[in-house]
């Protein structure tokens, strides 16, 4: 199914349209007020995008300082150059570790490489701990929004689930109570917890540490009382200078949640004493897009989760309607890059308003990336022959004034006086919620040339 | 000072009295207007649906014809932001440079380049203003609800100063209509929720017109409206600066 099937059936409900919509314009609303309390925000945006251009620039170099500095502080480096590889990794990891359970926050790299049914097949026990993430994972489905991972979910629908998975009490989707509940659970995941997997918001070039922000201290809960902490990063996560950090905590957590600041930012610098850290660094088509001019500046993305929250089209079709990792106006730019075929229906599912080029606080230009994206499709991907021939007839006619003279008539002729039923058939998808527009007696070329003719 | 006026295709065969409009606005105020014949498209909906390779005979004809002018305006902000930003795909002649860099929306044509914002209008409703995407993030219209930019927009400053008219501030002030051009039709169904959302606002805010420089966005509205029967209208900007009720 593509993008705007997904979307038709999502749309059923409209009920829940809506509340998605209004519940995601909330959160668009607080980045908006929170952005207003910082002099120079567009200032920073410019600064973070540049830093960000200049990583992406210096790639090679940054990561073998970035690797370097990192083992002068006792942690393990690997390489990965796709999801495989990656997995690869962390199951020889928890299999020397001789480790059983493992905790996992937030990470959007892990859902990426598809790291939970991996290492279930293989015999692990995996917890997400992010409440989000838990609830999804219960579910036993993949987040929505990559900051909000269960924002498709009401508390209603959470409470039920609840009640199967943790034999809560109905509550009426009680936030406090049912919080609470999952806290109480995860907290012995915790202490059983062999191995914490994280994610990694920025790795530092200049001193070989990493910065997990969560709002739940689930990383540092996990990462510190287990013995072996395994952060996965992906290669463009890399800033030069600890300073920079500056620019960028600031930017994620304004343009995520609209807070002044993340509630967790965790330093991680090395292993403590009888302790391991591993981190992992992946590729996974990530260079692939680097080498792709009109779309490399798609890989400054930290991860905010703005674009999606300002997107009408994202807000009304929920995160699921993209059928990728990364939903939303950013999925719809990296996604085609992994696999052009599969995604080819996400570039259009946008009316290029450019909100999302907007908010990003890295100043992706999301909207003229999709609208390159278009052009790549059509040629190279097979269309529907009806889209196909019409658009390129339409060409042809808009080259010919005089074809399109003719053309504009017969249309008009149509429209005024072809039955109604014949219009507004199956085949018209204006028509279904639309009436087109009426028309008048002439057009403006005919209006011109009786009234104007000089 | 020559101008031509580019009246887009689907404004000549669907919407007459917006180009009649148009061209009375510019006459009123002394402006040396000329309509080319020979006028088809900009080739706006074949680039937004990927085909920007079949848009090139429509980038040359529309070259051809507005070469000689020293502005190109256009009703339809849309359409002006694909000539200034997406005529790139043909080669870079001077020709084709002059009219990339001169084409002009309206409002802005009036605004900036005539430094006129009291047409002498009057139009005595309460009206809501759609700003349509393109003319707003591509042009430049105005400032965007997510920028942290002064607050400054075209369209307003012309409105001010129609007599009577009431402008009423909206919930959500430039959020996408969804007509998107051929996004309308492949995505039909989260295009028209977001066209009964939009309208709803401007119904929540007891707008009685709803007007915009973009008269794609007023056809996608007006749609759903005429469908729904509901008790608003949709009036291009050009036909509010032109009224004198
Ligand atoms: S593309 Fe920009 S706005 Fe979207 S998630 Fe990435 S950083 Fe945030």
């Amino acid at each position: 199914m593509n993008h705007a099937q997904k979307a038709e059936i999502f749309n059923k409900n409209e009920a829940k349209v809506n509340w998605h919509d209004k519940a995601l314009w909330y959160v668009r609303e607080k980045r908006d007020n929170a952005a207003h309390g910082v002099k120079g925000w567009e200032q920073l945006r410019d600064l973070a995008s540049g830093v960000k251009a200049h990583v992406l620039s210096n790639l090679d170099e940054l990561l073998i300082e970035f690797e370097t500095n990192a083992q002068k502080n006792g942690i393990t480096v690997h390489w990965a150059s796709n999801a495989e590889e990656h997995n690869k990794i962390i199951n020889k990891i928890l299999t020397e570790k001789n480790a059983k359970k493992v905790v996992k926050s937030k990470s959007m790299l892990t859902e990426e490489c598809h790291l939970n049914p991996y290492l279930e097949s293989k015999g692990f026990e995996v917890v997400d701990t992010d409440l989000g993430e838990y609830i999804v994972q219960i579910a036993k489905e993949t987040p929505s929004h990559i900051v909000l991972p269960a924002i498709h979910k009401t508390k209603e629908e959470v409470d039920t689930l609840f009640q199967e998975h943790l034999g809560t009490k109905p509550s009426d989707g009680n936030p406090e109570y049912l919080t609470n509940e999952a806290r109480k659970h995860l907290r012995t995941k915790f202490l059983t917890a062999d191995v914490a997997i994280t994610g990694v918001n920025f790795a530092i070039a200049e001193t070989g540490g990493f910065v997990v922000c969560t709002n739940e201290g689930n990383a540092d809960m996990g990462a510190h009382l287990a013995k072996t902490h395994i952060a996965c990063m992906g290669i463009e996560k890399l800033i030069p200078k600890e300073a920079h950090l500056g620019i960028f905590l600031r930017l994620l957590a304004r343009s995520a949640t609209g807070q002044p600041i993340t509630t967790y930012s965790s330093h991680f610098n090395k292993p403590t004493e009888g302790s391991e850290m591993h981190i992992v660094i992946v590729d996974n088509g990530r260079t692939e897009q680097l080498s792709r001019e009109d779309f490399r500046s798609s890989l400054h993305c930290i991860r905010c989760g703005a674009c999606m929250n300002t997107c009408p089209i994202y807000r009304r079709s929920g995160g699921h309607s993209y059928d990728a990792t990364i939903p939303g106006p950013i999925g719809s730019i990296l996604s085609p890059g992994k696999d052009l075929t599969k995604h080819s229906s996400l570039p259009f599912a946008s009316t290029l308003c450019g909100s999302c080029s907007n908010v990003c606080p890295v100043k992706i230009n999301i909207h003229e990336q999709l609208y390159k994206w278009r052009q790549i499709i059509t040629k190279d991907v097979e269309q529907p022959v009806v889209k196909k021939t019409i658009l390129k007839m339409t060409g042809k006619v808009f080259s010919k004034p005089k074809f399109y003279g003719l053309a504009g008539r017969s249309v008009r002729f149509m429209l005024k006086y072809a039955p109604r039923f014949l219009v507004y058939s199956k085949l018209n998808a204006w028509g279904k919620a639309r009436e087109l527009p009426q028309i008048k007696n002439g057009n403006f070329d005919q209006w011109y040339k009786e009234k104007r003719s000089k | 000072m020559r101008v031509g006026l580019f009246i887009p295709c689907y404004i000549n065969q669907l919407y007459p009295q917006v180009g009649i409009a148009t061209l009375e606005v510019l006459e009123k105020l002394g402006v040396d207007v000329y309509y080319p014949s020979g006028q088809t498209c900009c080739g706006q909906p074949l680039g937004n649906s990927g085909y920007e390779e079949d848009a090139k005979g429509a980038c040359q004809v529309f070259v051809e014809n507005f070469k000689e002018y020293d502005y190109i305006v256009g009703p339809s902000g849309s359409c002006i932001y694909h000539v200034k930003k997406h005529f790139d795909i043909i080669e870079q002649t001077p020709d084709v440079i002059n009219v990339r860099n001169n084409a002009f929306e309206l409002c802005e044509f009036i605004v900036k380049i005539l430094g006129i914002t009291d047409l002498g209008a009057s139009f005595p409703y309460k009206v809501g203003l759609h700003k349509s995407c393109h003319g707003l993030r591509g042009l430049h219209l105005g400032s965007c609800s997510e920028r942290m930019d002064a607050h400054y927009s075209t369209e307003e400053d012309l409105l001010a100063h129609v007599q009577g008219l009431e402008l009423m501030s909206l919930t959500r002030k430039d959020e996408c209509c969804g007509f998107g051009g051929t996004f309308a039709v492949f995505e039909e169904a989260i295009s028209v929720k977001m066209g009964k959302d939009r309208i709803q606002d401007h119904l929540n805010n007891d707008v009685e017109v709803i007007t915009g420089a973009d008269h794609s966005c007023l056809m996608h509205l007006e749609g759903l409206i005429n469908r729904n029967k509901q008790p608003i209208r949709v009036m291009h900007i050009a036909e509010i600066l032109n009224s004198s009720i």
